[in-house]
């Protein structure tokens, strides 16, 4: 490993006390982030998948340490931001940024458009007031927003113009990672695949790298250059984008992909549904989290934590009946 | 499986008086569903698509929104002349919705066996015995584990997935002959969407139910339409057989929806270029633009179309509004 | 179109009124006007009336209403209607007063609970104790204390109402606080001061306005309250309370030296109530659809 990458998380926990019981007596753990790790390099986008409560979201902002993580290490730049005091964190704040799913309730309503992008400029004490408006009317140029739009407030906007404001200003520091938490979820059809463009051109542009959280794989797949699939807060697969979706080592992942209608008639088929529900974080199964709905579970998956496994070609999963790596060199997908 | 419509919409137009104005919802939409059938109708945000739903009901909330002119035929009986008692029958008897969100849509004090029997009470005047009987019955239909135990539950005991279930039984129990689904999966996950639309199907396939199947995603009408409308600024715009729809999409429209989405089996990497956007946005139903609602943001347009196009057959129940569909 | 209205109620077109400003907020506009007499007649009082409030006229006592005396004249011969509109001064100083300090203290109290973890259970426990004290008993205490005067009793009316201010402000902070634009906005680098000045400030204050013409509504109340037990502003002083406690053991003889000022108590209380109503229907988007009724 001659440069460690842009951002290195280690075996990342956030787990929350809950109380049940009428006087909350019971005193139990919501393990909604249990270890994850992985690595991120610089202007590479990695996809974070999963069914809603599977810790996605949750684990996006524990690493940005919008919420404290309980444990475990980020690295961003080589620096360790989960030990960093409030006055450090906020220098290194710069360096990442975030893009919200909900463009409604993401920006507050009480401030223009203009003075929403150039705040992280005054936060980060970025040039004096000229200077933050011409870099402001920049970004609004490469967003696709008009600088005269700048007086206007939120609401005066639709909901894909809301989103590209929220990515003007996620990109007005000059980050090098943006987190993007289901950046395109809410948006129509007919605007996503804009908002999908925009933030592929302003990648490219900026050298950035993306933690891309969604739920939808299709887009998922379009704009990563590797997955990581979740399910009940640990990493069951990662693997480059075209391994995974081709060959789905996991059987999770394997019914995710087999779960997600095709726009073809004719490619219309009875499949094998994935039956019952992602079980309860707070109390989850025992061993491998997905055995009581693995088609494939024995005996093992139930006692024993399969730990993320390679199995080459920048390929792991989580499974003890993951097929090993292939002795002979496999096709190299490159990443 | 006959052939005759069972319900039937005429010329509808629902408007909503807003800050704006009059927005225009629903402008002028006709299609019907047969039984057996499966009509999918698909569409964005603001197309109308779930106020057409809500005017079958009659359920637009008045005011400020009002049905203006149309009809709604169920066996060839227009609704919107019946009176509040008679339509009272008509709704979640005759005609079942599930709705998107299952959780506001539940009562949350009462157990949701509860709730269905009182559905059942209501309108099949069973004895009470017999309505829960059915209620359990009807969870057991819509393959509720444990329906016995699970109806003496109440709704926020239930995973999202088994309230959309429970909503389904509901929806079901006094079997209508028409069950509107607006946006009946898009709240859940990839692979509970698999199960509950597996589970519209079985249904149907059982009772024979006609469904109007309302959903923004061309992924869930592939799957499970049999025929398709695609609606857009309170207009249908295109209206065929499923196959035939994805097959040759017809309407600029259609057709950048479809090129617009992510594909599974699309190409990856350095190769996979931009996704073809749809320029623009949708128009606000309170200002809209003078002919062909899609034509500001339609690659094709030309002077004709600030004539507002009608619908044209171009192959056996094909129809798309767009005067140059054809080339 | 034609079949359409023929047959049935629910089937029909939809029509557009143009309405004008009072029928599209006809409480803001009534509410306006009231007011803006009450205040017209408490400021230009000098000019309106010729009689001085405090001035005495023995041979004058107890002049039923006449061209002269509209409103008549109380045991002393004063002229009612000028003490009635010169009374509107103090009300309105004292519920205005009252409105401004306590929203002022309440939010910068308010905000500091919400956002600061660890004081929130002290500003929470002291907010419980100042609410149980009464208002009136508070007066009395402060009047014996010091002595009676019109700042004594605004103090002793903010004092009550500033924890009520407290929790509004502290349960709006907890809502906006899991906002994700809290979120976006820490995300972005934004550090405390700012986070409470531009993004929690201007959300709060919103209802607060609302909240504040309540509070005023019944500050006037109380003051006159006040006044009538004697524990309000000094006697000479006339301030509603006061005119209709100098006159009840005459109330039999001459209604209307109760009667008057006790109508512009209830229209001044009525005017800023409904101010407070059509201001909170205003700003609420929930209700934005129904401008069609």
């Amino acid at each position: 490993m001659a440069e460690e990458p842009l951002l290195v998380v280690r075996d990342l926990h956030k787990h929350y006390p809950v109380s049940a019981g009428l006087m909350g007596q019971v005193k139990m753990t919501l393990r909604a982030v249990d270890g994850i790790s992985f690595t991120l390099a610089r202007g590479e986008t990695l996809g974070l998948v999963g069914e809603s409560g599977c810790g996605k979201s949750t684990a996006g902002k524990a690493l940005m340490r919008l919420i404290e993580p309980t444990s475990g290490s980020v690295r961003l730049n080589g620096i360790e931001i989960t030990g960093l005091s409030r006055r450090e964190l906020h220098a290194q704040r710069r360096q990442m940024q975030a893009v919200f799913q909900d463009p409604y309730s993401s920006l507050n309503p009480k401030m223009t458009a203009g003075a929403l992008v150039a705040e992280p400029l005054i936060n980060f004490g970025l040039g004096n007031s000229a200077e933050r408006r011409a870099r402001v009317e920049d970004l609004f140029g490469r967003v696709g927003l008009r600088a005269g739009d700048m007086a206007k407030y939120p609401h005066e906007f639709s909901g894909g113009q809301r989103q590209r404001l929220g990515i003007a200003r996620a990109l007005a520091p000059g980050p090098t990672l943006v987190v993007g938490d289901e950046p395109v979820s809410a948006l129509d059809v007919s605007v996503q695949a804009q908002v999908v463009n925009l933030l592929v051109r302003l990648q490219r542009e900026f050298g950035l790298a993306y933690l891309f959280i969604a739920h939808d794989l299709a887009v998922v797949r379009h704009i990563s250059d590797r997955v990581a699939v979740m399910y009940l807060g640990r990493i069951v697969e990662l693997a480059p984008t075209a391994t995974l979706f081709a060959r789905p080592a996991h059987p999770y992942t394997q019914a995710l992909l087999e779960a997600i209608p095709i726009p073809d008639p004719r490619r219309r088929r009875s499949r094998a549904v994935l039956r019952g529900e992602v079980p309860s974080p707070i109390n989850p199964p025992s061993g491998c989290h997905f055995h009581p709905r693995c088609p494939i579970a024995t005996e093992r998956c139930r006692v024993e934590v399969p730990e993320l496994r390679d199995l080459g070609a920048g390929q792991s999963a989580a499974c003890h009946h993951a097929p090993a790596p292939p002795a002979a060199t496999r096709e190299t997908i490159s990443a | 499986m006959t052939d005759s419509p069972v319900l039937q919409i005429e010329d509808l137009r629902t408007q909503f008086l807003t800050h704006g104005g009059i927005a225009k919802a629903v402008d002028g939409v006709s299609y019907h569903v047969n039984r057996g059938e499966t009509l999918g109708v698909v569409g964005e945000s603001g197309c109308g698509k779930s106020v057409t739903a809500l005017s079958v009901m009659r359920l637009v909330p008045d005011p400020p929104g009002r049905i203006v002119s149309g009809r709604v035929l169920l066996h060839g009986q227009d609704l919107l002349e019946l009176d509040e008692a008679a339509m009272r029958r008509v709704r979640g008897n005759r005609i079942g919705m599930i709705f998107q969100e299952p959780m506001t849509s539940l009562n949350p004090v009462l157990t949701v066996g509860r709730q269905i029997e009182e559905v059942v009470a209501l309108h099949q005047n069973l004895p009470a015995r017999q309505a829960a009987e059915r209620a359990v019955e009807m969870l057991r239909l819509v393959q509720i584990p444990e329906p016995q135990r699970r109806a003496r539950e109440y709704p926020h005991q239930l995973s999202g997935g088994m309230r959309q279930r429970v909503m389904i039984a509901m929806a079901l129990s006094c079997n209508p002959e028409v069950l509107i689904a607006d946006e009946p999966t898009t709240a859940l996950d990839v692979t509970i969407q698999a199960q509950i639309l597996e589970l519209i199907r079985e249904i149907q396939q059982r009772t024979g139910t006609a469904i109007v199947l309302i959903t923004h995603d061309l992924g869930v009408i592939a799957e499970t339409a049999d025929r398709v409308v695609v609606m857009y600024a309170g207009k249908k715009v295109e209206e065929a057989p499923v196959t035939a729809l994805f097959d040759a999409p017809l309407h600029p429209y259609t057709r950048g929806l479809m090129v617009s989405m992510p594909r599974l089996d699309s190409p990856l990497g350095p190769e996979r270029g931009e996704l073809p956007e749809i320029p623009g946005m949708v128009p606000s139903l309170s200002a809209l633009p003078e002919g062909c609602r899609f034509a500001p943001r339609c690659p094709l347009a030309v002077q004709q179309c600030r004539e507002e196009p009608p619908l044209i057959e171009y192959a056996p129940g094909h129809v798309a509004a767009c005067w140059r569909a054809g080339e | 179109m034609s079949i359409a209205t023929t047959r049935t109620r629910i089937v029909r077109p939809l029509v557009v009124r143009r309405r004008g400003l009072l029928t599209r907020h006809p409480r803001i506009t009534l509410a306006a006007l009231l007011l803006g007499t009450l205040a017209g007649l408490a400021i230009f009082a000098p000019f309106i009336t010729e009689y001085d409030p405090m001035t005495l006229a023995v041979t004058q006592r107890l002049r039923p209403p006449s061209a002269a005396h509209w409103f008549g004249t109380d045991a002393y011969g004063r002229d009612t209607f000028s003490r009635t509109i010169y009374g509107g001064r103090i009300s309105m100083q004292i519920g205005v007063s009252v409105a401004a300090m306590s929203v002022l203290i309440g939010v910068v109290v308010g905000m500091l609970g919400g956002a600061i973890r660890w004081l929130d259970p002290i500003v929470m426990r002291i907010s419980d104790g100042l609410m149980s004290i009464p208002a009136i008993l508070l007066a009395i205490a402060l009047m014996s204390l010091t002595k009676a005067s019109v700042a004594t009793v605004i103090i002793a009316i903010t004092i009550p109402e500033v924890p009520r201010v407290i929790r509004l402000v502290r349960s709006l902070v907890l809502t906006i606080r899991e906002q994700t634009y809290m979120q976006a906005a820490i995300a972005s680098g934004t550090r405390l001061p700012r986070l409470m000045l531009r993004h929690i400030l201007p959300n709060v204050l919103t209802p607060l306005i609302v909240q504040a013409t309540y509070i005023c509504a019944s500050a006037v109340l109380l003051e006159a309250y006040l006044g009538f037990l004697g524990a309000g502003t000094p006697t000479e002083v006339p301030s509603w309370g006061n005119i209709i406690a100098e006159n009840r053991t005459f109330v039999q003889l001459a209604t209307w030296n109760v009667m008057f000022p006790g109508v512009f108590l209830a229209l001044m209380v009525l005017g800023v109530n409904m101010l407070g109503d059509g201001v909170r229907d205003l700003l609420d988007p929930r209700l934005a659809g129904r401008i069609g009724k």
